[in-house]
């Protein structure tokens, strides 16, 4: 039971790096990916071919993952953020790419196809997931409140305006796009070393939705509020699990529900803070006592 | 100052600007007149280095002016767009602020705020109020404020009388004069025809994307062609 647990909060933190990565992109940028996935499984790949094939060391292998992903978003980057192509276009041209990933990994020599790659050393534990994963949250909390996070959330609100103020978005958003790719990447490559056995039909739109669907729950403009979000949405059909079937519809309604109730999401743009939530006790403490 | 010649830009199949050339002296006030739909717009938004330019040549300071609006903004040319493009959830301040984004000298920053302040003394009221609840007027002397936060020695601006009420255009205009009259050079396309062409030193009419009239501000509003199509005085 304590290893399920544990495992169910690897999970939900692998996901957390990865929907942070992509919180830091859409949520700041204002532009939708629907392609995330294919950072995901391009850190998954290069992390666990480097084990698997070449015996290298598993932070290294990670840090690989990380990088390839990120080279990858200036490739897919750069000609589409130069073009300066709209939402929805780019969320096209994202998922394009998405796809484009999954068949190229489906059909090359190194990553054997459909057959995957079956005992990839399982380094992932709980502690290397959460260290990275407070990694990763602090960085993000640190390119968000960094000029290029201003420039990038002037560029969400009116991006003919934060031209007129002379930033650069082009720079803003590929920059962003890298961040997101890497965090995705390594997300991918703790993945691989978490299952130990990956193959391509793991990394389809499903999962980039996912991941989308949680930024959007859990709050464009936030950091902390997509985390959340994931880990809710990894946790519940865990929970639920006695309902069988059913739980997959609880799922869907939670996300409905979310959508009509809190359009702004979990978060809206907030953050969630030590602070905050000591208000948010003592706040309730005082409203207790002036009841009583 | 600015100087632009044989100039033509297109949005696709559409040919927005054909040929135009216009000359920029420092210190003066130059007027683009036209209708709706005359490229008006287009010319402001390929200076500021928001379209690109399909022919012609764009001259600042005897070099050529760069092609990305970031590269234009630090060269000293800040344009205050149409429909002004306010950060409606920031405050007034924080908005000014935007505007200095490309700037590092804090003190320099500080020291106009406060003459924006002087310039634009409703706002010195509004501070902390977000922009988006300002009057079109105010938000107006905001977003001139804005442009002006980047220490721009040519400031381009597009309607800034668009939806105003009378009185409050007359304020803007006055505002205008006084800004030209602190150093920086001013390029104002304006529907308003008569108030513009009276305040400027020079100025030019555009009619589908071609320059038909070019002169000095007195001579175009005494000229018989503006005076009827867009004066609306008849003989």
């Amino acid at each position: 039971m304590l290893s399920y647990i544990s495992g169910i909060i690897t999970f939900s933190l692998i996901y957390v790096i990865a929907a942070v990565g992509l919180a830091i992109f859409t949520g700041f940028t204002g532009l939708f990916s629907l392609g995330h996935a294919a950072f995901f499984a391009i850190g998954a790949y290069t992390a666990g071919i480097l084990t698997y094939f070449y015996d290298v060391n598993f932070w290294l292998a990670l840090a690989s993952g990380g990088a390839m992903s990120g080279l990858v978003g200036i490739l897919i980057g750069y000609p589409t953020l130069k073009a300066k192509l709209r939402s929805d276009y780019f969320a096209i041209a994202t998922l394009g790419f998405g796809e484009a990933v999954r068949v190229l990994l489906e059909n090359l020599e190194i990553t054997q196809g459909a057959r995957g790659l079956p005992g990839i050393p399982a380094e992932t534990t709980l502690p290397v997931a959460a260290g990275v994963t407070v990694i990763v949250l602090w960085v993000a909390r640190n390119f968000v409140h960094s000029r290029y996070g201003r420039a990038a959330v002037a560029v969400r609100e009116d991006f003919v305006a934060a031209e007129m103020m002379g930033i650069n978005l082009f720079q803003v958003r590929l920059l962003s796009l890298v961040f997101s790719a890497i965090c995705g990447g390594v997300a991918g490559g703790l993945f691989a070393h978490y299952v130990s056995f990956i193959q391509p039909s793991m990394f389809t739109s499903y999962l980039s939705t996912q991941l989308t669907a949680s930024v959007v729950a859990g709050g464009m403009g936030s950091i902390t509020g997509p985390a959340v979000a994931t880990v809710i949405f990894i946790a519940i059909p865990e929970v639920l699990r006695v309902a069988s079937m059913w739980r997959l519809v609880a799922y869907g309604l939670l996300l409905v529900a979310i959508m009509v109730f809190r359009p702004q999401g979990l978060l809206g743009f907030r953050e969630l803070s030590w602070a905050g939530v000591k208000r948010w006790l003592t706040l309730g403490k005082a409203a207790g006592q002036g009841r009583g | 100052m600015l100087e632009i010649s044989g100039l033509q830009v297109k949005y696709g199949e559409i040919h927005a600007l054909r040929d135009v050339s216009l000359k920029v002296r420092a210190g003066s006030i130059v007027a683009v007149v036209g209708a709706n739909g005359a490229g008006k717009s287009t010319l402001m938004l390929t200076i500021a280095g928001l379209l690109p330019p399909a022919a012609g040549q764009i001259l600042y300071e005897a070099k050529p002016l760069p092609r990305q609006a970031y590269e234009v903004l630090a060269r000293g040319i800040c344009l205050v767009p149409e429909r002004r493009r306010l950060y409606a959830n920031l405050t007034v301040r924080e908005n000014l602020l935007m505007g200095a984004f490309l700037r590092r000298d804090q003190k320099g920053i500080r020291a106009d705020l406060e003459r924006m302040y002087k310039l634009f003394p409703i706002l010195h009221e509004r501070l902390k109020q977000y922009a988006g609840t300002l009057s079109g007027g105010e938000q107006q002397m905001a977003a001139i404020a804005r442009g002006l936060m980047s220490r721009p020695r040519l400031l381009l601006l597009d309607e800034p009388s668009l939806g105003l009420a009378p009185l409050m255009v007359q304020n803007v205009f006055k505002t205008v004069r006084e800004i030209r009259d602190q150093g920086t050079t001013i390029v104002l396309a304006e529907q308003n025809a008569f108030e513009a062409l009276a305040m400027a030193d020079d100025a030019l009419v555009l009619e589908t994307g071609r320059v038909i009239v070019a002169g000095s501000g007195r001579d175009l509003l005494n000229d018989p062609l503006v005076r009827k199509a867009y004066l609306g005085i008849k003989h």
